[in-house]
């Protein structure tokens, strides 16, 4: 890989902006899509693997090219900076999401509880209004605080987000359930809350209940 | 925290080291390490990243130092049954194309 494409590569990951590199394998020789031209066959096939998200051979026009998307990080947004969020952003950061906190308490969503965490101090529905979730995007209520939580549900709800998740017990998630009931959503809006949040391995502290809730985002986000 | 390779190599370039990067181009049957994972590795023994579970990482090390001497990529093959390929097998049966190549 030549200085400029490792640069021009670099770039276009700092930036967020979804790229693909490929790579002839005769001689290495490289082109970064979309900002290259290239075939209209090999452009087809980068859009594909950028969308599927996933790198792989390809031959085109007799030749043997390695296509390898480099999309923006997934990103986990966490309403709620509580003990359990102290233990579920560094676990999401380190399967490479980019992590966000939204919460208005200032008193706990502080720098020196979140360490190199982005943090947003709005209330969950503006928050994200502004952060646009995407088809990329986890979305997880920790606050057990209708007031907090539920905004940010139907927000969430109304997100095509990969990912839902609200604490709380069956007893609390029921009542959460009659009150998005009661604001309009659908059972099938609803369903798409995973609630009691987290996979089931009995999880009893807060670094067990964020394991849970990130190996769910996992299995999520990997069609299980 | 997340992993970073290609920012890691970065950083070794520029702290004045040579470096070389393996990805994996594509497998079969039961390889550890999907298409796209990626090896960084310097001239000083440094590593990150993976191709495999750690099978043939040691193999790779060395073609990426002749690769970053020379500057012309490579194209390995393992775990194939042939005789150009490479001879150290995966304990796991599967096999895999890596692509080497210098970086910067």
């Amino acid at each position: 890989m030549t200085p400029e494409t490792l640069a021009r590569l670099q770039a276009a990951r700092a930036s967020g902006a979804p790229v693909a590199l490929l790579t002839r394998l005769s001689d290495g020789a490289q082109r970064l899509f979309p900002e290259d031209e290239v075939l209209g066959a090999l452009a087809d096939v980068a859009r594909e693997a950028m969308e599927a998200d996933r790198a792989g051979p390809a031959t085109v026009e007799g030749e043997s090219w390695f296509v390898q998307p480099h999309n923006p990080p997934l990103r986990l947004v966490i309403i709620g900076a509580v003990h359990v969020a102290q233990h579920l952003a560094p676990l999401g950061a380190a399967m490479g999401f980019a992590v966000t906190v939204v919460d208005p308490r200032r008193a706990f969503a502080t720098g020196e509880r979140f360490p190199g965490v982005s943090l947003v101090h709005e209330w969950p529905d503006e928050a994200l209004d502004t952060l646009r979730p995407d088809a990329r995007t986890a979305i997880v209520t920790l606050t057990h605080d209708p007031k907090l939580d539920d905004p940010a549900l139907e927000t969430a709800l109304r997100s095509p987000c990969f990912y839902i998740g609200a604490l709380g017990s069956k007893r609390t998630h029921a009542k959460r359930v009659d009150r998005l009931r009661a604001a309009g959503l659908t059972e099938e809006d609803i369903a798409r809350i995973a609630a009691p949040v987290g996979l089931d391995i009995g999880a009893v502290t807060a670094p067990e209940i964020a394991l849970s809730v990130i190996a769910q985002v996992v299995a999520r986000r990997r069609g299980r | 925290m997340s992993e970073d390779i290609l920012g890691t190599a970065e950083n070794w370039l520029r702290a004045g080291e040579r470096v070389a990067l393996a990805t994996v181009v594509e497998t079969w049957g039961s390889s550890p390490r999907p298409a796209g994972s990626m090896l960084a590795v310097t001239d000083s023994g440094r590593l990150e990243g993976s191709v495999s579970g750690g099978c043939i990482e040691g193999a790779v090390a060395e073609v990426a130092r002749e690769v970053m001497r020379e500057g012309t990529p490579r194209l390995l093959d393992f775990g194939i049954s042939d005789e150009q390929a490479w001879e150290v097998g995966l304990a796991c049966g599967g096999k895999l194309k890596v692509f080497v190549e210098r970086l910067g």
